[in-house]
């Protein structure tokens, strides 16, 4: 899981895309996510990150984390490798 | 720094909703570091914006029609140049271009007007009537395309097109076809407006993505500034677009302006596939009429085309912000009737 390079993404959630010109908005778990991505963290990284910070089971990150990653693949934001 | 005095000629005023380059590329001379403009508009109705903008434009002049032909052009410059002095003209319309890349050397040597103009040969060859043929001669991909001179001629379209295709005017206008009775429609459409032929051309499905760019003449492209849409009008014009980065795009670009030597401004329009391809669906042949961004860019390719018309040297850009957006905006002027007289009835305002 890699974001694509030259991502922007502010203080305030909002990411833009250089290459295709698109923008998004995106909640604060979301700006830590991808910038877990941009460090190279592995995804059993983030979801631990964020059970340890957030009153939450390991599993309903998992499954919110794959959507999330699934959502910025759709988006071109990240390549998936394999 | 001193800035030089010069005087630019500038036509496309029409600065409406479906506007000319004119009035964008006068704002990017006015912020010129090297020059200080002074701006003869040339226009050819009375209700073009642009003669009417005394912040922009200092004096402006009526110009035959392009159907009027080149003597008749030619002895309305001169005219004009004997009270005016101009140094470099831009030209800013597809319709008007043939008659000034004729005029260029006649402009230049007699009268001591310079242009920018891309060679005849290059004008003709990025038609997009042989514009699949302009793809395969300078390595980048153009849908297939195939000119029609008589409406019949769509019955043997389904030999060699699938539907959705789309059908092309000469100079402007495309529209979208899904069966042959739109194509029909279409080009009776369209060729009422803008005459034959018609193009018929491949359907690309993706992302349309254009790029205003400059060449010298020699093999070097000297500026590009890739744009995506982001607010398209019922006219298929950007009202709203943000400066890319895509350095493919940009690689695709110095290839095309390098293999054919492109002299002069130029807007390339692709579409971008889901796979990542390029498909070059247009090359105009003049400036964007969102050039204005290059200019926000870091890039002011209107300024390097008038270093080229004078013969001075010019760098390449090397780099340009990304995430500059523009946003067009339409304003009421009021104009006393006195000025709407005087550019109807003496051609000058």
């Amino acid at each position: 899981m890699e974001i694509n390079k030259n991502i922007a993404i502010s203080d305030s959630g909002f990411i833009f895309n250089p290459t295709s010109g698109d923008s998004f908005s995106t909640n604060h778990i979301g700006m830590k996510v991808i910038h877990f991505l941009k460090e190279g963290q592995t995804p059993d990284h983030i979801i631990t990150s964020i059970t340890e910070e957030f009153d939450v089971e390991a599993q309903v990150v998992e499954k919110d984390l794959q959507d999330f990653f699934q959502m910025l693949e759709n988006y071109q934001l990240i390549i998936s490798h394999g | 720094m001193d800035k030089k005095k010069i005087t630019v000629a500038v036509t496309g005023l029409n600065n409406i909703d479906s506007p000319g380059p004119g009035i964008p590329v006068i704002r990017a001379l006015k912020e010129s570091r090297y020059f200080e403009v002074r701006i003869i508009g040339l226009s050819y109705e009375t209700l073009e914006p642009g003669l009417y903008m005394h912040d922009l434009v200092d004096k402006s002049y009526q110009i035959p029609m392009p159907s009027a032909g080149t003597a008749t052009l030619y002895e309305r410059l001169a005219y004009i140049q004997d009270k005016e002095h101009i140094d470099v003209l831009i030209p800013n319309f597809d319709a008007e271009l043939y008659n000034f890349i004729k005029l260029s050397d006649k402009l230049k040597y007699e009268l001591g007007i310079k242009t920018f103009l891309p060679t005849l040969e290059q004008f003709e060859e990025r038609h997009k009537s042989v514009l699949y043929e302009f793809g395969e001669k300078n390595e980048v991909k153009v849908p297939f395309s195939k000119m029609l001179f008589n409406v019949t001629e769509i019955n043997d379209l389904k030999n060699e097109f699938t539907y959705p295709l789309v059908v092309k005017g000469k100079y402007y206008d495309a529209s979208i076809a899904a069966t042959p009775e739109q194509a029909v429609n279409y080009f009776y459409k369209i060729s009422a407006k803008w005459g034959l032929p018609i193009i018929i051309q491949e359907f690309v499905s993706g992302n349309e993505v254009n790029v205003t760019a400059i060449g010298d003449g020699k093999g070097s492209c000297i500026g590009a500034v890739p744009m995506r849409k982001l607010y398209i009008t019922d006219k298929g014009k950007a009202w709203a677009g943000i400066s890319l980065g895509d350095e493919q795009l940009i690689e695709i670009t110095n290839r095309v302006i390098g293999n054919s030597k492109w002299k002069g401004g130029c807007e390339l329009e692709f579409i971008k596939t889901k796979e990542g391809e390029y498909y070059l669906l247009e090359m105009n042949p003049r400036f964007p009429a969102w050039v204005y961004l290059s200019v926000g860019c870091g890039q002011n390719h209107p300024e390097s085309l008038v270093k080229l018309a004078l013969e001075e040297s010019v760098e390449p850009f090397q780099n340009y912000q990304t995430g500059k957006m523009f946003v067009r905006y339409s304003y009421d002027q009021i104009v006393d009737i006195e000025e709407f007289e005087k550019i109807s009835t003496q051609g000058e305002l």
